[in-house]
């Protein structure tokens, strides 16, 4: 096998799982390391054909399924549609504000944990720790009631704030891979020229850092996108939200539900596509 | 100029929390003012563990190294300062990637020596053309040969007008045919008197242009002397058998 399969094997097999790697493969071969964070969806890239192409199946069943839907049985599905759609600004105002939040926190997480001192490196620890070991469900409904005890928040900031600070620990994970993954003689190069340490992980280090994560993070805004359902539970009238309104309503389950999980999946597909160009085009730049 | 001292000095790695090695032993040598001194021996001897000692990337176990006079293992030293005047070139090249030529080359000045823009502008674009690059400046490194490379991370240091310049086997990770544009330059530096400890190889360079030979092996200065004394007549067994090898 070659590089690039070996590098295609690695992937493929660490995507799907909510783990955390840096490419190894590619730090030896000098090519931009990639890091793998996420329950995402595979993202398609140029060369990836299988994949490309199953990601073609999947958008244009999709699409063509949801169209067929509301234009053949527009009796239930188009009211179905209407409402359940009414929901996605809700769904992608929470997701883009707490991927910000989220990216925010971990820069300081990941910049705590790879720090020189012990007890920033312990608060840091502490933190990714504990928000990994409770399920994102649990932790949403506590911070967003423990929250809610000692202030005063609106819903939608409660949840964007919450879903921040569960999102904030695995993102800090993916700064500190990213930082780590800078080879050692940048930090030397920078060294022997007489640049501070602060010097050099302003000009040298971060910038380097930040083209690594990015796909990183976008894949996390992907999964962001997808645990958002999350604050349905919280009273936020988001996709899932109003579609279970609906149901309430109309009793409707199956079609409801059929028509909420084809928007997810359309939205997601779309965003992983977004993601894979992003990524290329970064790898292109060098 | 610039004279560095090395005395007696040790350097111990611990491996996996229980092995001791001893990378360097009791190694003491001296670079006068102006010199050239080459590093030989075979790998593992403890030549770059030596050399990166001079500018503290590695910390020495014990010994001294003196930079004019100043004490760089003395915790009160201010190394950024030594750094400034000791430039270092590196096997791997390191220039950062994110960076045009010639920013790779400005940064440190504009930084550390609170250079404006213009005049760091300036000073690479005359040091590229010094490494014969100025057509490259735009480029990005990934987008230079490895002998470009490496001219351009030499014009990084210079840069900063050192006083010495440290080579950690500068062409060991080059193909053949761009070994000589990077020695070439080289060896113009050391004909203008720059104070140069190299470690390396290329023992045509060496012969070439170096005042004083070293030879290492195991982490102990075995032989000094002028490349004269080290090629034709090697006082050492150790010193032949390897020259044996690699001639």
């Amino acid at each position: 096998m070659d590089n690039n399969q070996i590098d295609e094997a690695l992937k493929a097999e660490s995507i799907r799982k909510k783990v955390l790697s840096v490419d190894a493969a590619a730090l030896n071969d000098k090519k931009p390391a990639t890091i793998t964070m996420t329950d995402g969806p595979l993202i398609p890239k140029k060369g990836e054909k299988h994949v490309l192409s199953s990601w073609r199946i999947t958008f244009i069943g999709a699409i063509a399924l949801l169209l067929a839907l509301i234009i053949f049985k527009p009796e239930p599905y188009r009211q179905i549609f209407i409402v359940c759609i009414q929901g996605a600004p809700v769904t992608f105002q929470v997701t883009i504000f707490a991927i910000i939040g989220a990216v925010v926190i971990g820069t300081f997480a990941g910049l705590g944990s790879v720090s020189k001192r012990r007890w920033i490196n312990m608060i840091s620890g502490v933190y990714v720790e504990l928000i990994r070991g409770i399920p994102l469900l649990v932790q949403l409904i506590f911070i967003y009631y423990a929250l809610g005890r000692f202030l005063h928040l609106e819903g939608m900031l409660a949840a964007i704030i919450s879903l921040s600070i569960c999102f904030g620990a695995y993102m800090g994970e993916i700064v500190r891979a990213g930082i780590q993954a800078i080879p050692k003689g940048q930090t030397e190069a920078a060294t022997a020229l007489g640049m501070s340490r602060s010097q050099t992980f302003i000009h040298v280090i971060l910038p380097q850092t930040v083209k690594v994560v990015l796909p990183a993070i976008g894949n996390e805004f992907i999964s962001m996108l997808k645990d958002s359902s999350l604050v349905s539970q919280l009273a936020l009238a988001d996709i899932l939200r109003k579609g279970r309104e609906y149901i309430s309503r109309t009793f409707l389950s199956l079609e409801t539900m059929l028509i909420v999980a084809l928007i997810y999946l359309i939205f997601t597909l779309v965003l992983s596509r977004l993601v894979g160009m992003l990524e290329e085009r970064l790898h292109k730049n060098g | 100029m610039a004279k560095i001292e090395i005395t007696d000095l040790c350097k111990d790695f611990t491996v996996e929390g229980i092995k001791t090695v001893h990378a360097v032993k009791h190694a003491s040598l001296t670079v006068n003012d102006g010199e050239v001194v080459v590093i030989i021996g075979p790998s593992g001897s403890g030549k770059s563990t030596l050399l990166r000692s001079v500018n503290k990337l590695e910390e020495p176990t014990s010994g001294s190294i003196r930079i004019d006079g100043i004490e760089v293992t003395d915790p009160k030293t201010d190394l950024r300062k030594i750094r400034e005047e000791v430039g270092m070139v590196f096997q791997s090249f390191n220039l950062f990637p994110h960076l045009s030529v010639l920013d790779n080359i400005t940064l440190a000045p504009r930084k550390v020596l609170k250079m404006n823009k213009a005049e760091a502008d300036e000073l690479a674009m005359s040091l590229l053309k010094r490494v014969g690059l100025e057509d490259k400046a735009k480029n990005r490194p990934n987008q230079l040969s490895g002998g470009q490379q490496q001219r351009v991370a030499i014009a990084r240091s210079l840069a900063m007008k050192p006083k010495a310049m440290l080579f950690d086997e500068p062409t060991s990770a080059l193909d053949p045919e761009m070994i000589k544009e990077v020695l070439d330059v080289m060896l113009d530096l050391a004909k203008e008197g720059m104070t140069m400890l190299l470690v390396t190889h290329e023992m045509g360079f060496a012969k070439a242009a170096a005042d004083k030979i070293i030879f290492m092996d195991a982490g102990e200065i075995i032989e000094t002397g002028t490349p004269d004394e080290i090629f034709s007549n090697p006082k050492s067994e150790r010193t032949r058998s390897f020259l044996n090898h690699i001639l």
